[in-house]
């Protein structure tokens, strides 16, 4: 006497006196894993007293659609249901079933602290404040002693000047400096363009044409020179650094050189911040160069300025100090650039994510104290009146 | 019965460097086949090939009768559910957690209720003698050998019929070796499993293998362990008479 209650492809579910016959057919593997489960989700063990199940139709069972049925089984048997087979359980379902109580499971009873005693809402707010206020300064307290140990190191190496990797630094001078040429040069002379067009447009109304070489040249070489090729530097160089050392801290690099005596800021962090240091000055000259190019020949085609009077008008604009105070935040700049990708390169430990973060971290902070660097400078200089 | 892996005249260049030239593989279904060669011989190489992410000049590498080489990347999904592969230094996604990284080729393939990921995971991650609590880690907080069987808990979470293994036990202490081996022989007994692997411990290669193929010259020569023993090739000459391992075959043939 039984009646069917469902059928699925992959279980018939039959009422009979005693509780439910269950009768699984067709294939029991990964890939029909989610029709089995909702199959068996769908059967109400709560009100069988027994329940048997003939395993003999499953024309292939794996791991996976035994550990569907030895869920089942669980779930059945906590009902309190009795649960058994008709014939012989598979064999597949006793190797989960042994994997699943091997003493092993004493670990999963365990939860981590944290998750015992949830703080409350009003709390939580607060300890993120506090987290955070605790990592930042950490960060601030540690990324102050990576710059002095590197400040060390290279005064170290002042004494003994073969250390400081003349070859290594000339690498990094081609790399970030040569091979950036292109892409500065272009940017300046934009810019130069931009900021000439843009002048000529708003002078031209009040017949103060020669005035827009006025702006061109002091704007690019005071300013806009500088501060976009390190921009353009602490993008390209920045990330560079920072994902360059990050990945070698990954691949057990650094721990190498240290393991071998070497020392690796002395190695990898002195050459880059040094090269960068003589690139980025040079950078700027050419910066400034083809921004001065720039604003001439915008003033010759837009303004009919001859190329003379626009030499004469550049000359009689700038004075001594004009391009200088350009040319003299470049080195600073080429710190805070190097300093902020090696530290952030270093600080990578264990996953490719971290590297991800650290570097965005490295070009932003770059970029943000370079433009907090150029305000001081500005202040600066204002009080010493140049 | 038809092979599950065949290689038929394989050959693969680098520029100028041949690395196969005509090499054939033959593994059949619930064995144990070890790739074995020297520093260079093309074992990696061989492996990439099979697992299509290398393209040969020559040759056909069929797997459960399909040949890999001509397929398109779409074909190639549902032959690739159908086997794992552990890397040799893990190859774990360090950004996950030990349960993430195996769940993550069921999400790719399959559409599964979030308690079943979770439980067939952590039924993976025990089956490869992981403790329950590693599941939470992440690859950086493992040792070097349970990130290589949390590797293998990630190549078995589709359930394969085909198991690639590089150098599974290169980097462990003898102790865990020999453990892996025996997880090597507990899988392959209890999910009927065929298993490629390539590897360099001769005790490994007396534990596990049916079947051993040696690169040499960049062909294979491949046979039972008792046949590729006294075969007259200087390499495997030295390979399995040298002073390595002659403790070992001394051990293995009760002499």
């Amino acid at each position: 006497m039984s009646a069917t209650l469902t059928r699925t492809e992959a279980v018939e579910v039959r009422r009979t006196a005693e509780g439910l016959e269950l009768e699984l057919t067709g294939e029991w593997s990964v890939r029909a894993l989610a029709p089995i489960e909702a199959a068996l989700e769908s059967i109400d063990v709560a009100s069988a007293a027994r329940i048997r199940i003939a395993a003999e139709g499953i024309t292939a069972l794996d791991l996976s659609g035994a550990w569907a049925l030895s869920a089942f089984v669980r779930r059945a048997r906590r009902a309190g249901a009795e649960v058994d087979f008709r014939g012989t359980p598979p064999d597949q379902l006793r190797l989960v079933d042994a994997t699943l109580t091997e003493p092993a499971a004493a670990g999963e009873a365990e939860l981590p602290a944290g998750r015992l005693a949830p703080t409350p809402p009003g709390d939580r707010a607060l300890v993120a404040i506090g987290r955070y206020v605790v990592r930042s300064s950490q960060d601030l307290i540690t990324g102050l002693a990576f710059f002095g140990r590197s400040c060390t190191t290279f005064v170290a190496g002042l004494a003994r000047p073969w250390r400081l990797r003349p070859i290594s630094i000339v690498r990094h001078v081609y790399d970030t400096g040569i091979t950036a040429m292109p892409i500065v040069a272009l940017i300046a002379f934009l810019i130069s363009v931009i900021l000439a067009y843009l002048s000529a447009q708003q002078l031209r109304g009040l017949g103060a044409d020669i005035y827009v070489v006025d702006l061109v040249t002091i704007g690019v070489l005071r300013e806009l020179g500088v501060l976009l090729t390190s921009i353009i530097v602490a993008g390209r160089s920045g990330s560079s650094f920072a994902a360059e050392l990050g990945s070698m801290k990954l691949n057990e690099e650094v721990d190498a050189l240290t393991a071998t005596g070497a020392d690796p800021i002395e190695l990898l962090v002195v050459p880059r911040v040094l090269g960068l240091a003589i690139a980025l000055p040079l950078l700027t000259v050419i910066a400034d160069l083809i921004g001065l190019t720039g604003g001439a020949l915008l003033c010759r085609y837009l303004l009919d300025m001859p190329l003379t009077q626009y030499v004469n008008r550049v000359n009689e604009s700038i004075s001594a100090t004009t391009f200088w105070v350009g040319i003299i935040k470049a080195p600073v700049f080429a710190l805070l650039i190097a300093f902020a990708g090696c530290y952030r390169g270093m600080q990578v430990r264990g996953s490719a994510r971290e590297l991800g973060h650290l570097v965005t971290v490295a070009v932003v902070q770059a970029i943000f104290l370079v433009i907090l660097a150029d305000a001081l400078f500005a202040v600066l200089f204002m009080r010493m009146k140049i | 019965m038809e092979p599950v892996v065949e290689v038929r005249g394989l050959v693969n260049r680098f520029g100028r460097q041949v690395v196969h030239d005509g090499l054939d593989m033959e593994v059949n279904a619930d064995e144990v086949f070890g790739i074995v060669g020297g520093s260079g011989s093309g074992k990696s190489v061989l492996l990439r090939t099979i697992l299509g992410l290398q393209r040969p000049a020559a040759g056909t590498v069929r797997i459960h009768g399909s040949d890999i080489t001509q397929l398109s990347e779409e074909q190639l999904r549902p032959i690739k559910a159908r086997y794992g592969v552990a890397f040799q230094s893990g190859a774990l996604y360090t950004g996950l957690t030990v349960l993430e990284n195996v769940q993550l080729p069921m999400i790719e393939h399959l559409k599964l209720p979030p308690g079943a990921l979770e439980g067939l995971a952590l039924l993976k991650i025990r089956l490869v003698g992981l403790p329950a609590d590693a599941a939470a880690k992440y690859p950086a907080q493992l040792s070097g050998g349970m990130v290589k069987r949390a590797a293998v808990a990630r190549a078995l979470a589709l359930d394969p019929e085909l198991l690639f293994l590089d150098e599974p036990t290169s980097g462990l202490d003898p102790v865990s070796a020999a453990a892996f081996d025996d997880l090597v022989v507990y899988l392959q007994q209890h999910l009927k499993l065929t298993i490629v692997m390539i590897t360099h411990d001769l005790d490994s290669i007396f534990r596990t293998c049916n079947r051993v193929g040696v690169i040499v010259d960049k062909r294979m020569i491949s046979g039972t362990l008792d046949r590729i023993i006294d075969d007259p090739n200087p390499w495997i000459q030295a390979y399995f008479h040298g002073e390595r391992a002659r403790a070992r075959l001394g051990a293995a043939h009760g002499a």
